[in-house]
This record gives C-alpha cells, structure tokens and sequence, in this order.
C-alpha cells in the first residue's frame, strides 16, 4: 500500500513537479471512495430511485449571491458564448421531475469559484437527489438513512434543531426578531475578533456567528438536522407562513461539519422568479456578476412541478466522515494545487 | 498603497492591522454552503510577537505590510541603540531594546543578524541559530565527570546563562543553538 504525499498543498504552481505528480489522498482513501459511490448506486437502486444525468455547463448559472459560478466558452453555430459550469444541478433536475419522471437521484462534479479550504474545495462530488410527494422531514430521514450506511454505523443517533432554538438556547439571540446591532454585539461578546471591522447585513451576522459559535458542536457524536431557516435564507425552499414564517429547509451536520442540504421545494413560478430578482438585485448592489437566470426552468416550473423534497449532500465530506480525515485534499486524488 | 484579497491569504503573508505590522500564521477559509464566506486567520504581531485570531468576510482586501527580512551584522552597542550594518551597501542601522529583545543575551560583535525591517527600520532581530560563545563564569565540576548528567549554569560572554556539562570549564568556548537557549558543543576559536 502505498502513502499519500502529505494531506496538505499550497501554491502548487509553484511546486516542482515531481513532488507533487503523487496523489494526495491515499490508495486505500481512493478505493473508500469507489465503494462509497457503489454502496450509495445501490442504496437508490434498491428504493427505486433513477439516476440521471444532466448537463455541467448551461446557459445560465446560479443567482444565489453567495455562490460563484466557474465560466468557459463554447465555440460553434457561428460564434462563441459563455458556458457556466453548474455549482448543482439543481434545476435541470426539478425540469425533469417537471417532467414527471419521478424520483431521481445524481452523484457528478460541481464547481464553486472562490471555495477553498479545509473543507472546500473548488470542484467537488455532490449527490443530489429529488423525492416528489415526500415532505422534507420524511427526507431528512432517508438522508439519515443513507449516511448511517455510508459510514457503517446503523446505530448512529439523530437530532433535529429548529434554527430559531438553536440561536434562542446556545446563543441568546432570536435570528427573526433580535435587531443587526445587536446580533453584531453578541459576536463581540462572544470574542470573534475581527467582528467590530466587519460590515455584515443580517444574514451575514446570523452566519458569522453560525460558523464561529454553533458548527463546531453540531453533530457530536450524532447527526443533527438544524431545520425552519429565516425566509432570507430559504434559498429554493418553500416558505411556511405564520406568524413567524420559517424557510422548509434543513442542513445536516456531522461533527461540526456541514454535510447536506435540503428543502421542501418551490413549486410557485412567480415566487421563484421573485426570488431570482431578489438575488440579482443583491448582486448589483454588492458589484457581483450577474449572470443570466435559467429562463427555461421557471417555463419548467409554469409548466408544473410535483410537491416533494430534494437534497444535495457533499459526498467528499462525508468520505472525509468515513475514512476519518480532516482535510479535504486526503481524501482528493488531485487538489487543484495538483491539478 | 500594496493590498491583498482575502484569496491571497496564506501563511507568511506580511499584512497591517490596526496600524501594526502582523505575519499571516495560518488562514482558514469557512463558509455555510448557503452563505456568507470568511477567512478566519491567525496572525501574529510582528511587533509584540502575540498571535491573535482575526475574522475577515472573503474577498475584503488588507494593506499589505512593508516587511522584509535582510542578513545585517552587528557592529556595537552604545548603551541604547544596537548598531548594524549592510555587508553589501555598508549601510548602517540603530536598533532598539525592543527590536532587539532577547537576541541581545545572544550575539557579540560581527555575528550575522536576521533583521527584519518595516518601512526600512528594524522591527526584530534574530540571532544566528547557532552560536560561540566564551564561559565568563561557570562553578569547577568534579574532575573526571563526563556524564554529562544534571549539568551546572554558566554565564556566558554576552550576559546569557546556559545549563552546560560538569566538564566545562570558565574560558572555554561552547556552542549554542539560540533557538532552544541550549548548549551544543564545546567549540574551537
């Protein structure tokens, strides 16, 4: 069996290369990850869910002011145009259940521009899948299931916190009613240093003090699904109204690690479309690009999407789960310093 | 004026904060998939030597600090001020006590300096990791010990103590590694 050559690269371009043709995760971390993709192939077999396939590069990209599209260009019938690689393929795969094709699932490459770290990583492995007529705690539960197969642990407890408790208990924060200055307060007290330079709206407070105070003991011991996220954060996920209106949409965390995604999905055309002005709109105003919006998958969404869930779980982290590493790059067989 | 983005972070990065120079000690990107990106950074004060955590949103840019480091030897110190000079240019530069710190129980006249410069005034200095030195003062050790175990304190020339063996005698020579503050050897003209 041969080693890695350490789980750590940086500035790979000015690396010699023969110090760094070597694959960075281990033989054996790369035979984990091809029988975690067959163990998951035959764990949506068996429930009789498809796998599809949908395009990586599209016309139009993501418009969630807090992910960055890669772009490349596509030369043919008389010019040229951009191509966006797909940060998830999110809406292709609502355009099929659109379709009526049922449940679906997808394992294949994503790409985040920018994303780079302990535990990110600019083109990763996500498992995406679709369950049309299921709610997202009935989900959250398959995901569950899913997770304690992949890591071998059938026993393996579950919690679930709604995102208003969480602030509420572990914190003293209310994320819906508890004024920016205050959130912004709360940080200092808590000693994130760097806080008081920081210009943060809401949101930005709400997640500083997620990723500083709250990640690192979600999931100790057991997978905890954080669930009813601020409306400003549903993403894709329909909003329940009320008189404290919560986004359907859950993470799942094991060992302060961030592994999935879900929502009870937006069916509604025109909120969607609000919901991508919203973004694009954000996106001037923080002179971001912005990219052109997936026309056809609101003409999908016209057309008629059936109520159900989805998720998007980061298969290199859970791998990570699996083998025990804390890098991301001990589990890649090229990081993108290697690439 | 020099900056870096946040995507520029990496270990060693020389950056201001607060008006003081700091040295990026490790960078860690940390982002909820669905929100806002931040670097979370230890840096350490170039000035102080205090490593602090420091939290930036990504893609925010930092003045870069004017930080190098160049080999200079130590010529004399005049009861305030350490003086040194460029071997190259033959430049000369004063020090302070501050700057200096413990390097100066360290070094004796014509022993090669890493100083570290910010805005072209020394901010640190480093001794040579290793060392001669004359035993100024050491109590006699049994004769015949070469154990070497247990050991005595010796002043050495420049002021600094150190735990040499039994054997080691006042005016020797011995060899230091000023990294651990630890005697190495016994050392020849």
């Amino acid at each position: 069996m041969t080693s890695g050559q350490g789980p750590r690269t940086s500035g790979g371009e000015g690396l010699d290369p023969s110090g760094i043709w070597r694959p960075a995760a281990s033989l054996e971390t790369l035979r984990a990850r091809a029988a975690l993709l067959a163990e998951t192939r035959a764990f949506f077999a068996e429930r009789g869910v498809l796998e599809v396939e949908t395009p990586m590069a599209s016309r139009a990209a993501a418009s969630d002011p807090a992910i960055e599209s890669l772009a490349t260009r596509w030369s043919g019938q008389g010019g040229w145009q951009p191509l966006y690689l797909h940060t998830s393929p999110e809406l292709p795969m609502k355009r099929l259940l659109a379709a009526g094709i049922g449940p679906i699932y997808q394992i294949c490459k994503v790409f985040r521009d920018g994303e780079r770290g302990r535990l990110h990583h600019p083109e990763f492995s996500m498992l995406e899948w679709y369950r049309p007529g299921t709610s997202y705690g009935q989900l959250m539960d398959e995901v569950a299931d899913l997770v304690r197969r992949a890591l071998g642990r059938p026993d393996l407890a579950l919690e679930r916190l709604a995102y208003r408790e969480l602030f509420r208990e572990r914190i003293g924060v209310d994320p819906w009613s508890s004024e920016v200055a205050a959130l912004r307060d709360r940080a200092l007290e808590l000693g994130i240093s760097g806080g008081e330079s920081l210009d943060l709206d809401r949101d930005g407070w709400l997640d500083l003090l997620l990723v500083h105070r709250l990640e690192p003991g979600l999931g100790r011991g057991c997978l905890s699904f954080v669930h009813d996220y601020p409306p400003s954060q549903a993403a894709l996920a329909r909003v329940r109204p009320g008189s404290v209106p919560v986004a359907e949409r859950f993470e799942l965390y094991l060992e302060g690690v961030e592994l999935a995604n879900g929502f009870q999905e937006l069916t509604d055309r025109a909120a969607q479309e609000a919901r991508f002005a919203t973004d694009l709109a954000e996106r001037r105003a923080r002179g971001l690009p912005v990219p052109p919006v997936d026309r056809v998958f609101l003409a999908a969404l016209a057309a008629g999407m059936p109520e159900g869930s989805g998720v998007a779980l980061g298969l290199d982290r859970l791998l990570m789960a699996r083998v025990g590493a804390r890098h991301i790059d001990e589990v890649l067989a090229f990081p993108i310093e290697r690439a | 004026m020099a900056s870096y983005s946040t995507s520029e972070f990496k270990g060693g990065l020389k950056i201001m904060l607060d008006g003081d120079p700091y040295s990026i000690v490790e960078n860690e990107f940390v982002k909820p998939g669905k929100g806002q990106a931040f670097n979370r950074v230890r840096v350490r004060n170039l000035k102080t030597g205090r490593v602090v955590e420091k939290t930036f949103k990504s893609g925010d840019t930092v003045e870069a600090a004017d930080v190098h480091d160049t080999e200079m030897q130590y010529l004399y110190n005049d009861g305030e001020f350490w003086h040194f000079m460029d071997p190259q240019s033959f430049e000369q530069m004063t020090a302070d006590a501050t700057a200096v710190g413990e390097t100066a129980k360290w070094v004796k006249e014509q022993d090669l300096c890493k100083v570290t410069l910010w805005n072209g005034q020394p901010l640190s200095v480093e001794p040579p990791n290793f060392v001669v030195l004359t035993i100024t003062e050491t109590d006699p050790g049994l004769k015949g010990d070469t154990s070497g175990g247990g050991g005595k304190p010796a002043t050495l020339e420049t002021g600094a103590v150190v735990r040499v063996p039994l054997f080691v005698q006042t005016g020797e020579l011995i060899r230091v590694d000023t990294r651990t503050g630890e005697y190495v050897s016994r050392a020849k003209e």
